[in-house]
């Protein structure tokens, strides 16, 4: 069975020639991130993915968490590798240094995190909700809250959730139904049922900190009545450690979930209030629970895109492993050969491309959006601030909606190139393909995610952020066409048509949205699709520039550059190449799924 | 006490090795280099001394290219004190490593010196006996355990007949095999201090040694390919085959 490598050379070049770590490096509060140190984190981490968390992944899917009487087992393995995970200090590499964390860059973290979803992608779920739960605590908690809870979730010893759905709320949280009822000082008596919690109940730490959406009995009807409370699984005690006698407080996990992938994390059914009421305290104000979990809407959306990233990395590297094994059949047009490697043969070729050029592309992305969300943090100009929040805000329904959407597509893949031993679960493809599927759900499926880059990140602007971002993209166009090289120059065409194609894609959105809704959000999800291949294209033709440079100046690898531009020119003509037929769908598409009768479906 | 430990940046275990076209050595431009995983063992049981308290200070060091200072830098993240690199461009045998290595320890005088066996790129298993014999020191070989008492090293070392335990007057040199330990993987807060731990830079010249090759390369060729197996009729063909064909017996 093959084993995960992390592609530290790709990373390294993604770093260096793309997102610019060095940059980053000399924003105020990332001086850490000196491109040696961040080698060596990125070395250090790519062992640890390979020599701890990819070993479980197998059994963790074959096995699971198991329930039994409200409590939960994890998977084989978990609590050796947990432990392992925050003595090594892993948990607290992106959290504020005031609360022990190593508060290293976003473009650091995201790589970093990439392997953990390539190595075990149901392991890294646990230590990514509790990176969520302490944004939340941080950014609106009470100095009291923040002292009783953060360094011990910041170093791992608890973990944290986030308790949003209900039965009736899913994508509509106006619908959540918990109540709150308050007690005084701060304190309130939570009731209610929640479910899909990720790592809602585990045994890998003393406390779990629950984070909840719940209604006051007095908060007006819908969003603007939901508020956010911490509910901990056991109160604490006044030396500040878990009540492991009496504070068992009255949340339960009263089941798990079966479901199609990620086995080894529990997702819980949890029950609050069954007897007499869970004990929750307020963070921030009353009735703005929704808004807080926004501001946070965008790491974990962003977070989830990285799983997509993760798994068709991992998908990839399975597949590439077999290709080269498995012989089967003789060589197209090569008469009295002898059987070959099916890494040989044209299509299989073609899978294993379409698998690298967009895995590379997504990966581009990912870290360029991650530099920008840095500099719209640390950087000293405001002005700068506030454009790369812009297109932060923008790509995140990107990195989200396309990368998940994409690692389905590119696990699938993964899952043909096995043929038949690939339906075989033992062989380990299928797994990815299964643990993929839930990454275009959570966390806002692709539709939330087109509904919120149609609406908020282009018509609310009347599309100047993204008229901006074309702008950039006709700049690399004509950098390209500055050499005289037929792969520069097959790369410029295509990404030349796909730019237009996302121009007339937008021009449609900005001059519809207004005036016909739903016909621009027929295209929606197409057009996210759109965005998305144009900005891997984007960034494929910016590598494919670099390394043309590199090999001008002689100056290390030649042959990873010139991988890179035939990798550029595949996607240029296998998956660039597709816009303007979604572009078409995006403009013209509306009318069917309009028109048609309910009853005729 | 203080605890010497030489390691060597090496093209990594995972990368598969290939012969440059010119045939003058092996394809090092764009290959992922790392630690000697035998010297990796030799810091992880130097660090262990440290933290059970036989051991006050662990010095790594390295002879080489200004690139080694990545290598320097994965010691002093496992847990080294602090890291020393001798500086060079010039292609470095056994004999010279280890006359510089002596040097170092002239100047540092540890009580011990924990090496790798050899090194996974050209497999010499020379330098630890070298700079044991130029110090003038005892020396114990592929050791799978190491006991500090007082001045005293007891060493169990793997042979060929099975483990042989010897016990050494220190100061004295050990070399690791792989059954020794398992090295720790680092972890990320030590990792940022390595950064800051001090590195010093030597030249050979200041050290007064000559690290002129003695040998020469005259070519590296990748191993012959392995033809395919026959099967043979009977012993008498087998025979035959092995006396006239390969000429082994």
């Amino acid at each position: 069975m093959s084993e995960y490598n992390a592609p530290l050379r790709d990373m390294k070049f993604v770093l260096q020639e793309l997102a610019g770590l060095e940059q980053v490096s000399q924003l105020p509060g990332c001086e850490e991130a000196s491109p040696d140190v961040v080698d060596a984190i990125l070395e250090e981490a790519g062992k640890f993915a390979s020599g701890v968390l990819s070993p479980l992944n197998w059994g963790g899917d074959q096995v699971g968490a198991t329930w039994n009487d409200g409590k939960v087992k994890t998977a084989p393995g978990w609590q050796g590798a947990y432990k392992q995970f925050v003595d090594s200090g892993w948990n607290a590499l992106s959290c504020p240094t005031e609360h022990g964390g190593q508060g290293l860059p976003r473009l650091v973290s995201t790589l970093v995190e990439e392997m953990w979803n390539s190595a075990n992608m149901a392991f890294t779920l646990c230590p990514m909700l509790t990176r969520g739960a302490i944004e939340a605590i941080e950014l609106r908690g009470s100095d009291e809250l923040k002292q009783k809870y953060l360094p011990k979730m910041v170093s791992g010893e608890w973990t944290g959730t986030m308790n949003l759905t209900e039965p009736q709320a899913g994508s509509d949280l106006a619908a959540v139904r918990t109540k709150a009822v308050p007690q005084g000082e701060g304190t309130y008596k939570v009731f209610g049922q929640k479910i899909f919690i990720t790592y809602g109940e585990h045994d890998l730490t003393d406390n779990i900190i629950h984070l909840v959406l719940a209604r006051t009995p007095d908060a007006p009807e819908g969003v603007k009545g939901i508020s956010l409370f911490v509910v901990p699984k056991f109160l604490l005690k006044a030396d500040g450690m878990p009540d492991k006698e009496n504070g068992r407080n009255d949340v339960h996990c009263v089941s798990i979930e079966h479901k199609l992938g990620i086995h080894a994390s529990p997702t819980a059914v949890l029950a609050f209030g069954d007897h007499g009421g869970a004990t929750g305290f307020l963070v921030g104000e009353e009735n703005r629970g929704l808004e807080y979990m926004f501001i946070m809407m965008n790491a974990a959306r962003f977070a989830v895109g990285l799983e997509g990233v993760g798994l068709s990395e991992r998908a990839y590297q399975r597949a590439l492993g077999y290709a080269r094994d498995r012989i089967q059949g003789t060589e197209l047009g090569v008469k009295g050969g002898g059987k070959v490697s099916i890494v040989r043969h044209p299509d299989v070729r073609r899978m294993l491309m379409l698998m690298k050029s967009q895995t590379e592309a997504m990966r581009a992305v990912a870290c360029v959006v991650a530099a920008a969300t840095d500099a719209a943090r640390c950087h000293t100009d405001d002005a700068t601030r506030k454009q790369n929040q812009a297109f932060v805000e923008l790509m995140i329904p990107i990195v989200k909606g396309w990368s998940t959407e994409n690692s389905i597509d590119i696990t699938s893949l993964g899952v043909q190139i096995h043929g038949g031993m690939g339906f075989i679960e033992e062989t380990g493809a299928a797994q990815h393909f299964r643990d993929s599927r839930i990454t275009a759900i959570y966390e806002g499926t692709t539709a939330i995610q087109a509904n919120d880059l149609l609406g908020r990140k282009i018509a609310r602007d009347g599309g100047q952020t993204i008229k901006g971002l074309i702008a950039a993209m006709r700049k690399v166009e004509v950098d390209l066409s500055t050499h005289n090289d037929d792969e520069l120059a097959a790369i410029r065409k295509s990404l030349s048509a796909g730019v237009d194609a996302l121009e007339q894609g937008v021009n449609y959105i900005v001059a519809t949205y207004g005036s016909n809704v739903q016909a621009a959000s027929v295209g929606s999800v197409p057009f996210l699709k759109l965005f998305g291949i144009v900005a891997g294209g984007w960034q494929m033709a910016r590598a494919a520039l670099a390394s043309k440079q590199r090999l001008a100046d002689g100056s290390g690898d030649a042959a990873f550059y010139k991988t890179k531009i035939t990798t550029a020119r595949f996607y240029a003509d296998h998956v660039l190449s597709q816009a303007g037929g979604i572009a078409y769908a995006v403009v013209n598409g509306a009318a069917g799924a309009i028109a048609i009768a309910d009853d005729q479906f | 006490m203080k605890v010497l430990v030489p390691i060597k940046r090496v093209v990594d275990y995972n990368v598969k090795v290939r012969v440059k076209a010119d045939n003058t050595g092996v394809e090092l431009a764009g290959v992922k280099m790392s630690m000697n995983p035998f010297d990796e063992i030799a810091v992880e049981e130097a660090v262990r001394l440290k933290e059970a308290g036989t051991v006050t200070e662990v010095v790594v060091v390295t002879c080489g290219t200004a690139a080694c200072q990545e290598t320097l830098r994965a010691g002093l993240a496992i847990g080294a004190d602090r890291a020393i690199l001798v500086e060079t461009d010039a292609e470095l045998q056994p004999l010279a490593v280890a006359k510089l290595l002596k040097a170092v320890a002239d100047k540092e005088q540890p009580n011990l010196i924990i090496c790798g066996k050899q090194a996974i790129d050209d497999d010499a298993n020379q330098t630890g006996q070298m700079l044991a014999a130029l110090l003038g020191w005892p020396q114990a070989t592929f050791a799978s355990k190491v006991v500090i008492a007082g001045d005293k090293a007891t060493v169990t070392r793997e042979v060929d007949g099975g483990l042989e335990t010897i016990e050494l007057s220190m100061p004295a040199l050990v070399s690791t095999d792989l059954r020794l330990n398992e090295p720790r993987y680092a972890t990320l807060p030590n990792i940022m201090k390595a950064k800051k731990k001090p590195l010093d830079t030597h030249k050979p010249d200041a050290l007064g040694v000559d690290v002129t090759p003695r040998l020469k390369t005259l070519k590296v060729v990748e191993p012959a390919k392995r033809k395919g197996g026959v099967m043979v009729p009977d012993v008498a063909a087998l025979v035959e085959k092995l006396k006239n064909e390969a000429k082994v017996i």
